[in-house]
């Protein structure tokens, strides 16, 4: 059977970023890399583009907001307005301020949970999901290093090497 | 190591832990097996949630007459209880929340189980509003549904319909920011259990991990909704105290009908919610064994903002009583000076003695340092902040406009019996929590080992 994947396996996170730069340096693609923590400054180092999630979620509250806005129009205005404490109810702007508290409520609601379906999304999470960590181990205290061969001119045995001399605990070979 | 912090803070992690002492400690409890206090507790909180429960089916069955509630006072410990709850449900969002946007690494110790004390305070919460309309079956009504439903619609100018988003936009981001957390620490349980090979809970804790791999980019993204999670939350729980408080401050009774209201309800929150953070954890700490991790500089450093938020809710008080006599307004004059003097003085002391006393003691160090002073102290601002409510809601109103309907307010067994219930569905819901989730992040604490924990301090 030929070699598809090579897995090395670090016992810190700094000795994987060290050795994660040296591999790059050399040309390698690592594929990814799977970490019982977040181990910053990885993502520029193996080319995680930067996520747009943030984004998403403004988007997301102002869809919320404007639905709240459409919602008190179309309620107290439009359909059925009542005259509540003499409150202006022929305008939605003159009334406004009376309206401000669960515009913003639902505006975090849309934004909060909007973001949180993408990101299950993106993360391709949910529940029933089989997870794909190569090791056990790396939800615990090890930190894995996924190098796909096909992605890459170099031979596994040049890699091994690499990832031996960068201080890797174990190297497998799927 | 490059990521240390200075010497002269205290280490946040004792004991020279390595990342898989770490899984190991926070596990433990969930893979061993209860022990006989836990049983006793459960037990116990049990009974209470279950008498609760048949007080409530009363209430529902019989009406709202079963409760002391009168002409006059038609808004007692059910409201009480309920801003009680809300309030206590605050300091949970502020651990997580503000915290993080303030990079507080002491936060890790406790966020995961002040989270799920707010989620727990916020049910115990909502049910009040619910129970106290009467026809419970009816609650829907609350929601912005078409007329022919039966009413019209709902009513936004209402500061009671605010309430309605608000607890209930704070509930479900709660939730979902306490969950997205608790995803990759359920992956670690899930893998332990693959490995010692335990069937049951490795499909159970499977499902609830979402199949979390623990891969750059889903951290990566994990990391950024956790951050703007936070932004989002902290204004909402500013914003959720600050609604509650219209709900008195935007009626014309003497006492409720103050601009103050806001801040002083926002800070009252968080005072007792800090209270009741202090209360569980220490219990917590001791029973589970995470000295290690919830230490005596995080009990400090919880005291600090107990005493800084006991401070505020202090010069609020005064700010108040001085309005009150610089307004002019007799009715709020009156209002005041019958708080402190007319038949409830006793429950005007009990807050003074509880909320601006008691911790300005915490200017001392050893105290501050001290776990079984904190933890009595932590009691008594809970019972401070239980008796403002009851101050600010039932003096405000059992002295009517016209003398001829001034009563008092006499609490029956079927109010007690609900509070009693809530804390028993609380403590239920606490331990269940305690003995099934991991109680601290096990992700978030293994990321500050290196720069807060003792052995890279040496």
């Amino acid at each position: 059977m030929s070699t598809k994947e090579i897995h090395g396996l670090f016992g810190d996170e700094e000795i994987l970023l060290a050795s994660a730069k040296k591999l790059v340096s050399k040309g390698v693609y690592i594929n990814d890399v799977f970490s019982p923590f977040p181990i910053h400054g990885i993502d520029p180092v193996i080319g995680v583009p930067a996520t747009r999630l943030h984004i998403a979620g403004f988007i997301y509250g102002i869809v919320g907001l404007c639905l709240a806005l459409f919602m008190f129009w179309f309620t107290l205005i439009l359909d059925w307005p009542m005259n509540i404490g003499g409150k202006p109810n022929f305008s939605l702007l003159q009334n406004l301020p009376a309206f401000i508290p669960v515009t913003f409520e639902m505006t975090v609601f849309c934004a909060a949970h909007g973001m949180c379906v993408t990101y299950f999304l993106r993360n391709n999470i949910y529940p029933g999901k089989k997870s794909w960590n190569p090791d056990l181990r790396t939800t615990d205290d090890k930190f894995l290093m996924l190098i796909d061969l096909s992605e890459n001119s170099m031979s596994a045995e040049e890699i091994e090497v690499i990832l031996k001399e960068t201080g890797a605990e174990e190297i497998t070979q799927k | 190591m490059s990521s240390q912090e200075a010497w002269i803070r205290e280490p946040l992690v004792l004991g020279d832990k390595s990342y898989h002492d770490i899984s190991n400690d926070i596990a433990r409890p969930i893979e061993g097996k209860a022990n006989r206090q836990w049983w006793i507790a459960f037990t116990i909180a049990l009974i209470a949630m279950l008498w609760g429960v048949g007080c409530i089916l009363y209430t529902v069955g019989v009406g709202i007459g079963t409760w002391g509630l009168n002409k006059t006072v038609g808004w007692a410990w059910d409201i009480t209880n309920f801003v009680w709850w809300v309030g206590i449900g605050h300091a949970g969002t502020l651990i997580s929340a503000v915290l993080l946007l303030f990079r507080q690494k002491w936060r890790m110790a406790i966020n995961r189980s002040a989270e799920a004390m707010t989620i727990f305070a916020v049910i115990c919460a909502a049910l009040f509003p619910g129970i106290h309309m009467g026809r419970i079956w009816m609650a829907y009504w609350v929601l912005p549904l078409p007329n022919q439903y039966g009413s019209l619609w709902v009513n936004f100018n209402s500061p009671l319909l605010w309430d309605v988003f608000a607890i209930s936009t704070y509930f479900s981001v709660s939730l979902v920011f306490w969950y997205i957390g608790l995803i990759p620490d359920f992956a670690t349980i899930r893998d332990r259990a693959a490995k010692a090979a335990k069937p049951i809970s490795h499909t159970v804790y499977a499902i609830m991990s979402f199949g979390w791999s623990g891969n750059a980019r889903a951290w990566h993204r994990f990391e950024e909704i956790s951050l703007v999670l936070a932004g989002l939350a902290t204004p909402l729980v500013l914003s959720v105290h600050t609604i509650v408080s219209m709900d008195f401050a935007t009626s014309v009774i003497p006492g409720w009908h103050t601009t103050i209201f806001p801040p002083y309800f926002v800070a009252g929150a968080i005072f007792s919610g800090f209270a009741m953070v202090q209360t569980l954890m220490l219990v917590m700490r001791k029973v589970v064994s995470l000295e290690e991790y919830i230490t005596i500089n995080h009990v400090e450093l919880m005291n600090k903002v107990i005493m800084l938020t006991g401070s505020i809710v202090g010069v609020a008080y005064i700010t108040e009583l001085f309005m009150s006599w610089y307004s002019g307004v007799e009715y709020e004059q009156y209002a005041f000076i019958n708080r402190a003097t007319g038949p409830y003085w006793w429950a005007y002391a009990a807050m003074m003695t509880c909320n601006v006393v008691s911790p300005q003691v915490f200017w001392s160090k050893k105290l501050r340092r001290n776990i079984t002073f904190t933890f009595f102290l932590s009691i008594i601002v809970n019972i401070g902040m239980w008796f403002e409510r009851f101050v600010i809601i039932v003096t405000s109103l059992h002295r009517d406009y016209l003398p001829s309907s001034w009563v008092m307010f006499y609490p029956t067994w079927v109010d007690i019996g609900i509070f009693v219930g809530t804390l028993g569905i609380f403590f239920t819901l606490f331990l269940l929590y305690a003995r099934t989730f991991p109680v601290l992040p096990i992700a978030e604490v293994k990321s500050i080992l290196k720069s807060t924990g003792s052995q890279y301090k040496k």
